[in-house]
């Protein structure tokens, strides 16, 4: 596979990838692939200036690479943190939210749309535009507003229209059903922010590259801080943000003109092992005759299929209908994954593995216990890996997690969810009277 | 079609639907609300003078419908509609007009052991379907689909959207067989009031090609005066998809006796022809 195909500059990452949209989108996919290729691939009017620009003054980049004492020696490693969830609004979103909204500026579009899932997008994109004076609509399922209040307060406080989608089970994979059909009627004017690195390309290429800066600043911070780059990189993956985000220094160094490069041996990435941890939610098994997936784990159980304009692994029946899929996490409950992952998996330079849900919600609380940082449902499924893996030691000398973001938005679901469970190490939570009241 | 080989299969007999008076073509999503009643509200239509029927083949993620579409697509999964199923569908009906499967790119990709489209269409073709149209599949993507329907005589409908520029519509002329279908407006599907102004631009536009592929409008199209708008704008056909979608929806929720629904669709579906008939200046009754 040549360079260019592996960075998926012609839209495939070998076998996945491409662009399966309804034909009245495809002018808009070619000018925003045009887009993509001058005004950051070539940093054109000094776009990717701007961009980093803002990151650092509106966005607080970079985020600190700390070390997390506790559970380095609670696991015998030196675990440090790569702390996303210190990024303006909580979570990394907002490279990817802040780069397109950007984007569209330069592209003279006027509206902003976006799906979100568990909400941390759709805020991201809502701050974004307010930022840059854009309007913008967020789509969101029915379930997904329910299960994350907090951010639907946040989106409207900062001046998004907030659209519920009721078809299906309200989740992620109907609201972009819902974004797609809004872009398909508004493409003239209107820009689609994915959220993820997922869709037709130019999306998971360009979505990745606005992201790439988490993983530009860990070599650096890691090479700062110990010495070396890392051994291993672990970190949660729905449609594979973060995961791209924190990986794409490593599998593709240099990849993006202008970041800065660390200060280590040529090479040494390919050293670096790469780990995606996906929602294994209640199960692996699938209900085929339901059409439920108790899980998130498109990679690990996943087939390939055409889904949101790629092609990619996906959760499906034998038919090829879409599966629902399920974690304790809205943010990783999706049905699909970004197709470059896909193809990194199939290669072999990341590992797809899984914990379920009862794992995630005891690293939710750990982490927040040993560390003082509470974090999001999703970023915890990253953490619980450790706790899962039968010898920690295994990984390497230094090992870096990615915080995806912070947990206050999952306060009400890591609530009610431990409140179903009997974890070891869950603070008693029923502190509350029935009048609200301490008891 | 009175030579067919055994196994059904022959070519596609979609340009019979279009080789005189201009065309009328329904859509109803297969098994909606359930296979039984479907079947005769496909054949309704047959006996209201359809010259070609997209037959929708539903897939769970409809990115190109609108709210009456979807529900149709929710209906028919909910009936136990499957690829199997469907194609049983197609075999069971009693209609002799040109089938067109409208589906999305998925099924088609993932039926069958071999990789690739090239089973599906096999399938299909047995089964006496004359050609597919795929929403979520541009020029791009299409090259194996256009492959496997020329393997097996079958007809790639390419979809023409109010945003397709010069470069792209050659593309999708060049790819097409069977016929182009215009899509109206922006947007997805759904009865709307007026005809689109940009219809007829775009109508002119595919003409400027020197294609002679025939041009069916969709998207909107719900009574006698728009039928007869489009074809007098310089269509060949006209798709009518949601407003059909409608009468069946209705007469699920009032629960209506199959017979009734399949009445008022074929009521419609004559009204629609007659729009069609009337747009070209021609009569019913002249109509060979």
């Amino acid at each position: 596979m040549s360079e260019q195909q592996r960075r998926g500059g012609d839209g495939k990452f070998g076998r996945y990838g491409g662009q399966y949209v309804p034909e009245a989108l495809m002018p808009a996919i070619e000018e925003l692939t045009d887009a993509y290729e001058r005004y950051v691939l070539e940093n054109e009017d000094g776009f990717m200036d701007e961009f980093r620009e803002r990151l650092r003054d509106f966005g607080g980049r970079p985020t600190p690479l700390g070390r997390a004492d506790q559970l380095s020696e609670r696991y015998g490693v030196e675990v440090y943190l790569k702390r996303e969830d210190l990024l303006h609004g909580g979570a990394h979103k907002l490279n990817n939210a802040l780069g397109q909204c950007l984007l569209a500026k330069y592209m003279g579009k006027e509206r902003i749309v976006a799906e979100t899932g568990a909400g941390q997008h759709g805020t991201a994109t809502a701050m974004a535009a307010a930022h840059l004076d854009m309007p913008c609509e967020i789509y969101m399922g029915r379930r997904d507003i329910n299960r994350q209040r907090p951010n639907v307060f946040r989106m409207r406080i900062n001046g998004a229209e907030v659209n519920p989608v009721d078809i299906g089970r309200g989740t992620l994979k109907e609201a972009i059903n819902e974004t797609m059909r809004d872009w398909a009627t508004t493409v003239e004017t209107t820009h689609y922010v994915i959220g993820s690195v997922v869709g037709p390309h130019p999306f998971p290429s360009m979505v990745r590259d606005f992201h790439r800066p988490i993983s530009a600043e860990t070599k650096r911070q890691s090479v700062e801080a110990f010495g070396q780059l890392p051994d291993a990189v672990v970190a949660c993956a729905g449609g594979g943000s973060n995961t791209m985000g924190i990986f794409s220094e490593f599998v593709d160094p240099g990849g993006l003109p202008g970041t800065d490069p660390a200060n280590n041996e040529p090479g040494a990435e390919d050293d670096v092992d790469l780990y995606a941890v996906e929602a294994g939610g209640s199960s692996l098994a699938v209900d085929e005759a339901r059409g439920v997936a108790p899980n998130s784990a498109s990679l690990s159980t996943g087939t390939e299929g055409v889904l949101h304009g790629a092609r990619t692994k996906v959760l499906q029946d034998g038919d090829g209908q879409i599966m629902e899929s399920h974690s304790v996490s809205s943010g990783l409950d999706y049905a699909g994954v970004g197709p470059e992952l896909a193809n990194l998996v199939d290669e072999g330079r990341v590992e797809a593995v899984n914990v379920d849900d009862d794992a995630a919600l005891e690293a939710f609380h750990r982490l927040s216990q040993d560390e003082g940082i509470i974090p999001a449902l999703e970023t915890a499924h990253a953490l619980a890996y450790l706790e899962e893996h039968d010898d920690p030691t295994e990984l390497g000398e230094y090992v870096v997690v990615n915080v995806s973001g912070r947990g206050d938005k999952d306060l009400e679901s890591a609530i009610e969810e431990t409140a179903k469970r009997d974890l070891p190490n869950a603070p008693e939570m029923d502190v509350f009277d029935e009048h609200g009241g301490l008891r | 079609m009175s030579d067919e080989p055994m196994g059904g299969a022959g070519q596609s007999r979609i340009p019979e639907a279009f080789d005189g008076e201009p065309a009328f073509v329904p859509y109803l999503a297969a098994g909606d609300p359930n296979y039984e009643a479907s079947l005769e509200y496909v054949e309704a239509l047959a006996r209201a003078g359809a010259d070609c029927i997209e037959l929708g083949l539903p897939f769970s993620e409809p990115i190109a419908e609108g709210p009456t579409i979807q529900q149709a697509v929710v209906r028919s999964l909910e009936g136990g509609m499957t690829v199997e199923r469907y194609f049983e569908f197609v075999s069971d009906l009693d209609v002799d007009v040109p089938l067109v499967c409208m589906t999305y790119y998925n099924l088609i990709y993932r039926y069958g052991e071999a990789e690739g489209p090239e089973p599906f269409v096999e399938r299909a073709a047995a089964e006496g379907i004359d050609g597919f149209v795929v929403p979520d599949l541009p020029a791009e993507e299409a090259g194996p689909l256009r492959e496997a329907c020329d393997e097996h005589g079958r007809d790639l409908v390419s979809i023409v959207a109010p945003t397709t520029g010069e470069e792209r519509l050659q593309r999708l002329v060049d790819l097409a067989s069977g016929y182009l279908y215009i899509q109206a407006r922006l947007g997805v599907t759904g009865a709307r009031q007026s005809v689109s102004d940009r219809t007829a631009e775009s109508l002119a536009r595919v003409a400027e090609t020197g294609t002679d592929l025939p041009r069916a409008v969709g998207f909107g199209i719900s009574s006698f005066e728009q039928a007869r708008d489009v074809i007098a704008a310089g269509a060949d056909g006209v798709i009518v998809g949601s407003a059909l979608v409608d009468i069946v929806a209705e007469g699920h929720e009032a629960d209506r006796p199959v017979a009734e629904t399949a009445d008022r669709l074929e009521e419609l579906g004559r009204e629609l022809k007659e729009g069609a008939l009337a747009g070209a200046g021609t009569e019913a009754s002249q109509a060979d």
